[in-house]
């Protein structure tokens, strides 16, 4: 079970809190932003999380100001090859 | 591979301006829901993708779809939104295939929403394709359940979660997605965002059969798409109807150009990238030396007088304008790109500028609501490669004016 951190970016304003909780996981760009470390494409909206990290990740949930974060414990998903309409 | 392509004549069978009775004669008698029976198996058989840029496998969404609404407590209603929003400056094909065909759009639309089971209805359409499609409409028995939308111009419009949310609240901006729409869109159910030409495409295969749809085409990329072929004077602005992986030199030279005289060629839209104009096939998938991805099949042609950084920093600075504004990487990111490329395009000579360019792209990508920066980073790294003398010449001093890769 892998959890992830997903950030609404209509909602972010870059206060930069979560970057301060997660330093390993976050940086911040040159406007203030988040940036997910080591990551490309989506995985820098939703960010994977190393269970060492889910701690830090829930406060930086509950503490961000503009509540844009949400931690997703991600469902495993389905098998690709399924026919359709069933 | 021959260079001469067979001009398809599928979507447009009907004639110009098609009505009711026009349709029928064209493509027989229509019964939706007798169509909806084995609907998603046809199209997985057909193997349709999407034509509004995305190339997702229609019967992928829809089985998604399907099986989302089944699965809750409350099983709840899905939603078809067929999307006519066509932001992109250089397309015009779903203006001109809703001006000819409305009836065959709404017959997919029909068919796919009594597939799900009696699914909602909605015809998004920008103002020039509204009266038609509200015609078409009323000139049918039995004036359907489906509620017309009006699209802004803009750029964004047509992206599908802006489009849920225009529906919703009336305003065009992508929303921030927790969860797919096929699992929770407009009001919470499972809704499918389907571009028009999409929705033709699925009323001939209902009418034909997964069979019939191959004969176009290849394997990987089986029957025919619509192209908005624009480029220098004098070739006019054309819409065909190319059969799958059809070579991008052929359809050069279908709409009147000669792929020689031209230095680059914008295959995708402003969200596409740069090719030179011969050797790439127009596919969803492929090595990307040999293929290009037609996007939602916008080609646009430039000659060698132009000078592809200049034409380019337009371009960029128009999708930094039309940046919904609501998140930071996407607001801030856009238009410093667009300030960049316009220093290198006015002769800036500073070798620093093309790598900050690459830096701005990088650090854009994959971080917003909606794809808006990857698309345009995705057009700007093109832009890097394929124009490459291009930008050697500008820190040189001095302006080719010809797509020297391209050569």
């Amino acid at each position: 079970m892998t959890a992830h951190l997903h950030i609404d970016w209509t909602s972010c304003d870059g206060r930069g809190l979560c970057a301060e909780l997660l330093p390993g996981v976050l940086d911040r760009d040159d406007w203030g932003y988040p940036v997910a470390r080591g990551k490309a494409g989506r995985e820098r909206t939703d960010v994977p999380l190393r269970d060492a990290d889910r701690e830090a990740a829930r406060e930086a949930v509950h503490l961000c100001p503009k509540l844009a974060l949400t931690l997703v414990e991600r469902t495993p998903p389905e098998p690709e090859h399924r026919m359709p309409g069933r | 591979m021959s260079p001469d392509i067979r001009q398809e004549h599928r979507l447009l069978a009907a004639g110009p301006d098609a009505d009711w009775a026009q349709h029928l004669a064209a493509f027989g008698p229509w019964e939706p829901q007798a169509a909806a029976t084995g609907l998603l198996e046809a199209l997985a058989a057909a193997g349709l993708t999407g034509r509004g840029g995305a190339a997702f496998e229609t019967w992928r969404k829809a089985t998604a779809a399907a099986g989302s609404g089944r699965k809750r407590l409350f099983p709840a209603r899905p939603v078809v939104i067929a999307n006519g929003a066509e932001g992109e400056p250089l397309s015009f094909k779903d203006r001109k295939l809703l001006a000819h065909a409305p009836h065959l759009v709404i017959d997919g639309q029909l068919a796919l929403a009594a597939a799900l089971g009696g699914a909602g209805m909605y015809a998004y359409a920008p103002a020039a394709s509204l009266n038609r499609v509200q015609q078409a409409l009323k000139e049918r028995p039995g004036a359907t359940k489906i509620r017309v939308v009006k699209a802004p111009d803009t750029f964004i419009s047509g992206e599908s979660s802006a489009v849920v949310n225009m529906i919703a609240n009336g305003s065009a901006l992508p929303r921030d997605q927790r969860r797919r729409l096929s699992e929770e869109g407009l009001n919470g159910r499972p809704t499918l965002v389907v571009n028009v030409e999409t929705l033709a495409q699925v009323a001939l295969i209902a009418r034909y059969g997964a069979q019939w749809f191959r004969q176009a085409g290849t394997a990987e990329d089986p029957g025919t798409r619509l192209v908005s072929v624009s480029g220098p004077a004098p070739a006019r602005d054309v819409v065909l109807e190319v059969p799958g992986g059809a070579e991008l030199s052929a359809v050069l030279e279908a709409a009147g150009m000669d792929p020689a005289s031209l230095s680059a060629v914008l295959v995708g839209g402003y969200h596409g990238r740069w090719v030179p104009p011969a050797a790439h096939a127009l596919s969803p998938s492929g090595p990307p030396d040999r293929t290009v991805r037609p996007g939602a099949g916008v080609i646009h042609a430039l000659d060698r007088q132009a000078c592809g950084i200049e034409v380019t920093a337009r371009i960029v600075g128009y999708l930094a304008s039309q940046s919904a504004r609501q998140c930071g990487p996407c607001m801030f990111g856009l238009p410093a790109m667009a300030a960049v490329l316009n220093r290198i395009a006015g002769g800036e000579r500073n070798a620093r500028l093309a790598p900050e360019l690459d830096r701005l792209g990088r650090l854009v990508s994959g971080r917003g609501a909606c794809r808006h920066p990857e698309g345009t980073t995705g057009l700007v790294r093109s832009t890097l490669e394929v124009f490459a003398p291009d930008f050697r010449a500008h820190l040189s001093g001095y302006c080719t004016g010809q797509g020297g890769a391209a050569a």
